[in-house]
């Protein structure tokens, strides 16, 4: 079969897979958030309970906005404290057979804000930083909280629509707890032990040293008296050719944290090549089911929206918008990555793909994943907040690369990460709806509200902060010398390098056009407060805008109601995600992949 | 205040964390050593005994009898496993080019007459550096060459590649590939 109908068929195929789960587990939360008994309520109610008491949580105990807001705040910098203090005493604690030495203070700064903010981003090399304590409690622990603070997020703007007249929006506890306990344990644990089964690794052994079957004979640096590389007149790196026959490999419990990176949507690899790395990602169905894990939740969501605000369409015409996008912008990362790079074409390599050969751009990606299933995971990963990888997105055609970048800069929706995804796109539901009131002339209305100055003023702060920041982020770094210093490839490349580690930081993705060398006291701080601000300034907004219209009347449908269950509101919710990312990115995108593109189209 | 958001908050993550951070992943490493060791350890590969790889982490192979994985951009030595990473050099990069023109040099040089194009994936870096596998198409290039090392038949060759072949899992995802190491461990039994 032609590489491209294969591509056809395995995408038909997945997102099958998807919208049959999106029902049943939308269902199911649904169920989980509104407190009617479930299978897993009567399984796990004693748990529940337990925790409670523990914690001195009364679960019937309704907070306003701005108490809840307080408990995610409080509870969110906490976790960041925690990860913070087990980077920097790692080397005094257990679970460490390789005794790794305290991560630095800016890095562990970077770290800890990034996974409490489900973000994910690792200026670190997890194989040779981080002992198997900080991997567990800390990361594996945000993992699961920070997307749990998503799903609370969205479970408590959806009951802004869903209540009337009332002050409150739910108790944060318990929705973080029933998140946790009904949703991301029990389907970790499945995809864990599947994973597992297929080769992820899953011990607590120190690492294992093997005899290769051949030796091999490298340069190595020279490093002097203190450990520093030693360097000629001209500041290159002074070799020295040495022989191995050892390779070390690295060991650790994986499969645990694998499966709710993927389900959290968060990203952070147990290893510096994330899900490229064998380790994490061993075959084919592992990738499959890894992408699967990524979308299977923000899509559900949507259903589960649907199934709270009592009007399912709702649901389904925010999932169509959100598929409509994904779909169109994967299209065009897997061609552009098929065609190859016409450079490689004159050196008389074999970019065509065959039955025995992927062909196409495979610098930077996996012979087990090929172009389809890489390129397919670039966008699957990017729109969401998810940002693991199984392909180096730096090595990716300009075009392909453009992808990642765009999705991620279109501000994750489509459909974006567990929570994060269903409450962003909502915040363009609302701007769409007030577009559409101003051109006819009414009030906007949206599930049964009245949107009104104090929601769109919200609704746009939390629209602009994140543009704010990757804008402001990126033309701070290309203006300062320690901004500059991170980059690894020349010209119009180097500048996407920049923009993308601002635009992932901020919109809390992940990835990376990864040679930036960002693990400097400038990135790292510069990162960090772009993945703290960016994540919970809106976060905040959405919260205020789920009190605000939780304390609203519901306005009756008239004839004079604009449906938002139809094509005409997907096209509006569509229209308004591009005509908000078009207009801030485009110059800046212009500089990078365009540019870059048309050099590449250039030498063709 | 204090009852209702500091105290729930400092409990709720000492719950959590032990729950979620020592008890999920102590479990699914109990039943993961129980139900699948070998592949929780690594899916280590022994000869005469001795660990000598993970079918699942590449080697460095430059021997013309061997068959050569995908570039690896790990350092200081290819194929480290302490560092897993791709090269990260963008399309236009002038550094991309000079690799793919020394890997395809070394291939031509090691195989002088073989005049077929040379896959993709034999002159372009993995993504992880680590990757256990190539294409077929990867293979059966490299055939001639290692017959002649070897002094065998190309027919035995590519009888091997043939049955070493993993094709698509469940028929649509994932690509038609060889696992290097274990190819090679083959080729050693041939002897």
């Amino acid at each position: 079969m032609h590489a491209d109908a294969m591509f056809q068929l395995m995408l038909l195929i997945f997102l099958g897979i998807l919208l049959l789960c999106v029902r049943p587990l939308g269902t199911y939360m649904a169920d989980i958030f509104d407190g009617s008994p479930n299978f897993s309520r009567r399984v796990g109610g004693r748990t529940e309970a337990l925790i409670y008491r523990v914690c001195g949580i009364d679960s019937r105990e309704e907070m306003s906005w701005k108490n809840y807001a307080l408990a995610l705040l409080l509870f969110n910098v906490l976790g960041a404290l925690v990860v913070y203090a087990l980077q920097r005493l790692q080397y005094f604690l257990p679970l460490n057979p390789q005794h790794f030495t305290a991560v630095s203070p800016d890095s562990s700064f970077n770290t800890a804000i990034s996974f409490i903010t489900n973000t994910n981003w690792q200026a670190y090399s997890g194989e040779s930083t981080m002992g198997y304590l900080v991997q567990m409690t800390g990361l594996t622990v945000q993992n699961f909280l920070s997307a749990a603070t998503g799903i609370a997020v969205a479970i408590a703007l959806i009951r802004g629509f869903a209540r009337h007249t009332v002050a409150t929006i739910g108790n944060f506890w318990v929705d973080l707890t029933r998140s946790t306990l009904y949703v991301l344990l029990p389907l970790s644990v499945v995809l864990a032990l599947v994973l597992a089964s297929q080769g992820v690794i899953q011990n607590f052994d120190g690492y294992k040293d093997v005899t290769t079957v051949e030796a091999v004979t490298y340069r190595n640096p020279t490093s002097d008296a203190h450990g520093n590389p030693v360097k000629d007149a001209s500041g290159a790196a002074v070799t020295q050719t040495a022989t191995t026959q050892t390779q070390t490999l690295p060991m650790g419990p994986v499969a645990s944290q694998e499966a709710i990176k993927e389900l959290g949507t968060n990203g952070g690899g147990f290893f510096n090549a994330n899900s490229a790395h064998p380790y994490e990602n061993p075959t084919a169905l592992t990738n499959l089911l890894e992408m699967l894990a990524i979308l299977v939740i923000p899509f559900a969501l949507t259903y589960t929206f649907g199934k709270l605000v009592g009007d399912t369409r709702q649901g389904w015409a925010i999932l169509a918008a959100m598929l409509l996008l994904f779909v169109s912008l994967t299209m065009v990362a897997y061609y552009s990555e098929q065609h190859g790079n016409p450079l490689l074409a004159r050196q008389g390599v074999d970019q065509l793909a065959g039955a025995a050969q992927p062909g196409g751009n495979m610098e930077g990606k996996e012979a087990r994943f090929g172009i389809a299933a890489s390129a397919l995971f670039a966008a699957v990963t990017t729109a969401t907040s998810c940002g693991a990888v199984n392909s180096m997105h730096d090595s990716m055609t300009p075009l392909g690369g453009f992808v990642p970048l765009f999705l991620i800069q279109l501000g994750e929706l489509a459909p974006g990460g567990v929570g994060t995804g269903l409450y962003s796109v909502l915040m363009f539901a609302i701007l769409g709806v007030f577009i559409a009131g101003l051109m006819i002339g009414r009030t906007p209305e949206y599930i049964g509200k009245k949107i009104e100055a104090l929601e769109m003023k919200l609704a746009s702060i939390f629209i602009l902060t994140t543009p704010f920041i990757v804008l402001i982020g990126t033309a701070t770094a290309v203006m300062t010398i320690a901004g500059k210093a991170g980059v690894a490839n020349p010209g119009a490349h180097g500048f996407s390098e920049i923009l993308y580690a601002f635009s992932s930081a901020a919109n809390n993705n992940g990835s990376a056009f990864g040679g930036i060398s960002s693990n400097t006291p400038f990135y790292n701080v510069a990162l960090g407060l772009a993945m703290f601000i960016a994540r919970f300034w809106p976060i905040v907004s959405a919260l205020a805008i789920a009190g605000s219209l939780a304390a609203k009347k519901r306005v009756p449908v008239t004839e004079g109601t604009m449906p938002t269950h139809g094509p005409l509101f997907v096209a509006l919710l569509i229209g308004s995600v591009l005509l908000i990312g078009v207009l801030t990115y485009v110059p800046a995108l212009a500089l990078g992949p365009v540019v870059e593109h048309f050099m590449l189209a250039a030498v063709q | 205040m204090f009852a209702r958001i500091v105290r729930p908050a400092v409990t709720l993550l000492v719950v959590m964390t032990a729950l979620l951070g020592i008890v999920y992943p102590a479990v699914i490493t109990a039943i993961a050593q129980v139900a699948f060791p070998r592949q929780a350890a690594g899916s280590l590969v022994t000869r005469d005994g001795k660990p000598i790889g993970s079918t699942l982490i590449g080697q460095a192979f430059s021997a013309p009898k061997y068959f050569w994985g995908r570039p690896s951009s790990t350092s200081p030595q290819p194929y480290n496993g302490l560092a897993s990473t791709g090269s990260n050099l963008g399309p236009l990069n002038p550094a991309l080019m000079d690799a793919v023109r020394a890997n395809s040099k070394a291939l031509r040089d090691a195989d002088p007459g073989n005049a077929q194009p040379i896959p993709v994936d034999l002159v372009t870096a993995s993504a992880s550096g680590l990757d256990p596998e190539i294409s077929v198409a990867g293979a059966r290039y490299q055939a001639g060459r290692i017959a002649r090392a070897r002094g065998l038949a190309p027919a035995q060759i590519d009888a091997l590649i043939a049955s070493h072949e993993l094709g698509r899992t469940l028929g649509f995802i994932g690509e038609p590939r060889v696992n290097v190491l274990e190819l090679n461990l083959a080729l050693d039994q041939l002897h």
